[in-house]
């Protein structure tokens, strides 16, 4: 391509795209990976229980994980203390608090989502995904959102219905 | 200028224009005007005191001074401009830093007193060994380094950043006493330079049939946050730099999501995943945290936009008025959907109002500086601020702000968070001593 060329085709990308940016090749410098090289990290459950991974875990199982490695933080009946209260509550949250699990989270795969990546806080990430599953299926248990037996796999645990799931306003719709 | 330049000339007194002293907001910009009253009493005082001692030679002025630094520090009689630090024990709630606004001018934060939110702790993360992946609905999974990053062409842009639980103490049913870095502290306003996530995702090639984004963070909460591809798409930055600099470990070193205006915690620092889907990941912090009761017994969800708000950074609690006189009364606003129009200033608690100098620059969803003259005085006095925005949008009053928000029914802790997304108009009480304290009005 000729100089004289190059300058035309950048004075009219400077033209259709304002004076700071010239229309710049994208350098693609992304290397492409693929998923198997990016499994560790590929954490996200959605809400219609995209991504759970296999296997499963009842509420029995879950207690005892939670006697061991959460009432230091959440309470020994998950009341909360140096974190926040994962069992019970109030009916209804309002501005002097109360958000719990049981009145408030529109979905159950929230549970399972933030325990995988996050708890326990001091160690986050040494769980297997069965004592994750087990004890989603405790803290759902004892809020009474699931019977005691029921256990929670990727079939189940998108399908628990929460109680304040349709009690939200977006208040921007316009901005999605 | 040339608005300006009609001004200047002129040598009439500025007069009072409304309640309680605010002077025309000209004054201060425009040279040789002179201030009605500048020669009160208070300032004969200076005179005479003045006059007492003549001028010596001051210690520093005598012999060779200190080594130069290679990376220059504040100086030491500025070592109360700092940041306030909750939670000194590390429990798992975290740990905030809040800026002290009512020590800084301009409108850009310096970095070291830039805001921060830590839910973790401030990893120390290798920029080497760093990875940011785009996969999910994409047509190319990809994996980029810092190093591959810094290739693009950097874009930077001024803005705040502003966790959505700032100011949250004003849902309290009574004024919380604290001062402007308690009460609106999580607010910061700086330069980032980045590469568009943008040019990333188009790179990777985004399914039509998407509509989200979910990002995650590279430190131990693994926080993540949805954002709808508009916003993407729009204006959203992986930001490398702060004010010139690599951005703060605090900030997310060695990348973090910024996204203009929108409430910070969305903000993803250590940025390591972004997933493109058709869905939110309805995470945590979307689910319960940033999601508040609302007088009706709704919820809110996906807030997302920091709207428009001002507050007076001087005078403020603990900047107290020593005598009757002139002052500079003067602020910040700035709005998340864009560019501020107007601030409006008070002395009488909002019975009457006078129009702000707006500072340049004015940028869109960026601190804005405000300011205008006010004699005080010696009564006692409620200061105000109101700003509106280009979108049309105006700072609620209290009242206002109560019945579309709701209260809480007793004082919360001044550190608690019992709603978010709080931009109610703040009161500063000014009493005959020139104390000054949060006041509703």
């Amino acid at each position: 391509m000729s100089m004289r060329k190059v300058a035309l085709l950048t004075g009219i990308a400077a033209l259709a795209f304002g004076a700071g940016i010239a229309l710049a090749e994208s350098p693609h410098l992304g290397k492409p990976i693929a998923p198997s090289d990016f499994a560790a990290w590929d954490l996200n459950v959605l809400p219609d229980g995209s991504n759970l991974p296999p296997g499963g875990g009842k509420a029995a199982e879950g207690q005892q994980i939670f006697a061991e490695k959460c009432v230091v933080c959440h309470g020994q009946k998950g009341e909360g203390g140096l974190a926040a209260r994962v069992i019970g509550g109030p009916p209804k949250a309002t501005l002097d608090g109360g958000k719990v699990i049981a009145n408030y989270y529109p979905y159950a795969t929230t549970v399972f989502d933030f325990i995988r990546r996050s708890m326990p806080w001091n160690a986050p990430r040494t769980l297997t995904d069965h004592e994750v599953y087990a004890l989603t299926a405790y803290l759902l248990a004892a809020n009474k959102l699931i019977p005691e037996d029921e256990e929670m796999n990727a079939t189940t645990l998108p399908k628990v219905k929460m109680p304040n799931r349709d009690n939200f306003v977006v208040w921007f719709p316009d901005r999605i | 200028m040339s608005k300006l330049s009609k001004y200047r000339d002129r040598e009439a007194p500025i007069q009072q224009v409304a309640g309680n002293g605010l002077l025309d907001r000209r004054a201060l910009l425009g040279r040789g005007v002179m201030l009605a009253g500048a020669m009160g009493a208070g300032t004969a005082g200076a005179l005479t005191g003045a006059a007492a001692e003549p001028l010596a030679e001051a210690p520093w002025s005598l012999h060779p001074g200190d080594q130069v630094p290679p990376y220059q520090r504040a100086s030491h009689y500025e070592d109360n401009v700092v940041r306030t630090v909750d939670n000194q024990n590390r429990a798992p709630g975290g740990q905030r830093a809040r800026t002290p606004h009512q020590l800084l001018r301009g409108i850009i934060t310096p970095n070291g007193l830039h805001f921060t939110i830590m839910h973790g702790g401030i990893p120390d993360i290798d920029p080497a060994q760093h990875r940011l992946v785009i996969h999910g609905m994409v047509r190319q999974p990809l994996e980029f380094t810092l190093d591959s990053l810094m290739r693009y062409q950097l874009v930077s842009r001024i803005g705040f950043t502003e966790c959505g639980g700032n100011s949250a103490p004003l849902f309290s049913n009574e004024p919380i006493q604290a001062n402007l870095q308690a009460l609106h502290g999580l607010s910061s306003c700086a330069e980032w330079t980045g590469v568009p996530l943008a040019t990333l995702l188009d790179e990777a090639g985004v399914d039509p049939k998407a509509k989200w984004i979910i990002a995650e963070g590279a430190d131990s909460p693994h926080l993540t946050r949805s954002v709808p591809l508009k916003k993407i798409m729009d204006d959203a930055m992986v930001a490398l730099y702060q004010n010139g600099e690599r951005i703060q470990p605090g900030q997310g070193y060695p990348m973090r999501l910024w996204l203009p205006g929108y409430e910070g915690n969305m903000n993803i620092k250590y940025l390591r995943r972004v997933q493109v889907t058709d869905q939110p990941g309805m995470t945590y912090y979307e689910s319960k945290i940033y999601s508040d009761p609302l007088p009706n017994g709704k919820d809110t969800q996906f807030y997302f936009v920091n709207e428009v708000k001002s507050f007076i950074t001087s005078p403020s609690p603990g900047l107290n008025l020593r005598e009757p006189g002139i002052y500079e009364i003067t602020g910040i606003a700035y709005s998340g959907s864009g560019r501020i129009d107007k601030v409006m200033v008070s002395a009488d608690g909002g019975k009457s109002w006078a129009e702000a100098a707006l500072m340049e620059p004015r940028l869109p969803k960026a601190f804005t500086r405000f300011s205008l003259p006010w004699r005080w005085d010696g009564g006692p006095a409620i200061l105000q601020s109101r700003a509106w925005d280009e979108s049309g949008a105006v700072q609620p009053t209290r009242e206002q702000f109560v019945a579309a928000r709701g209260q809480t029914s007793k004082p919360p802790p001044v550190g608690g968070f019992p709603g978010h997304h709080a931009n109610p108009i703040t009161s500063w009480g000014v009493d005959a001593k020139g104390e000054v304290k949060h006041v509703y009005a």
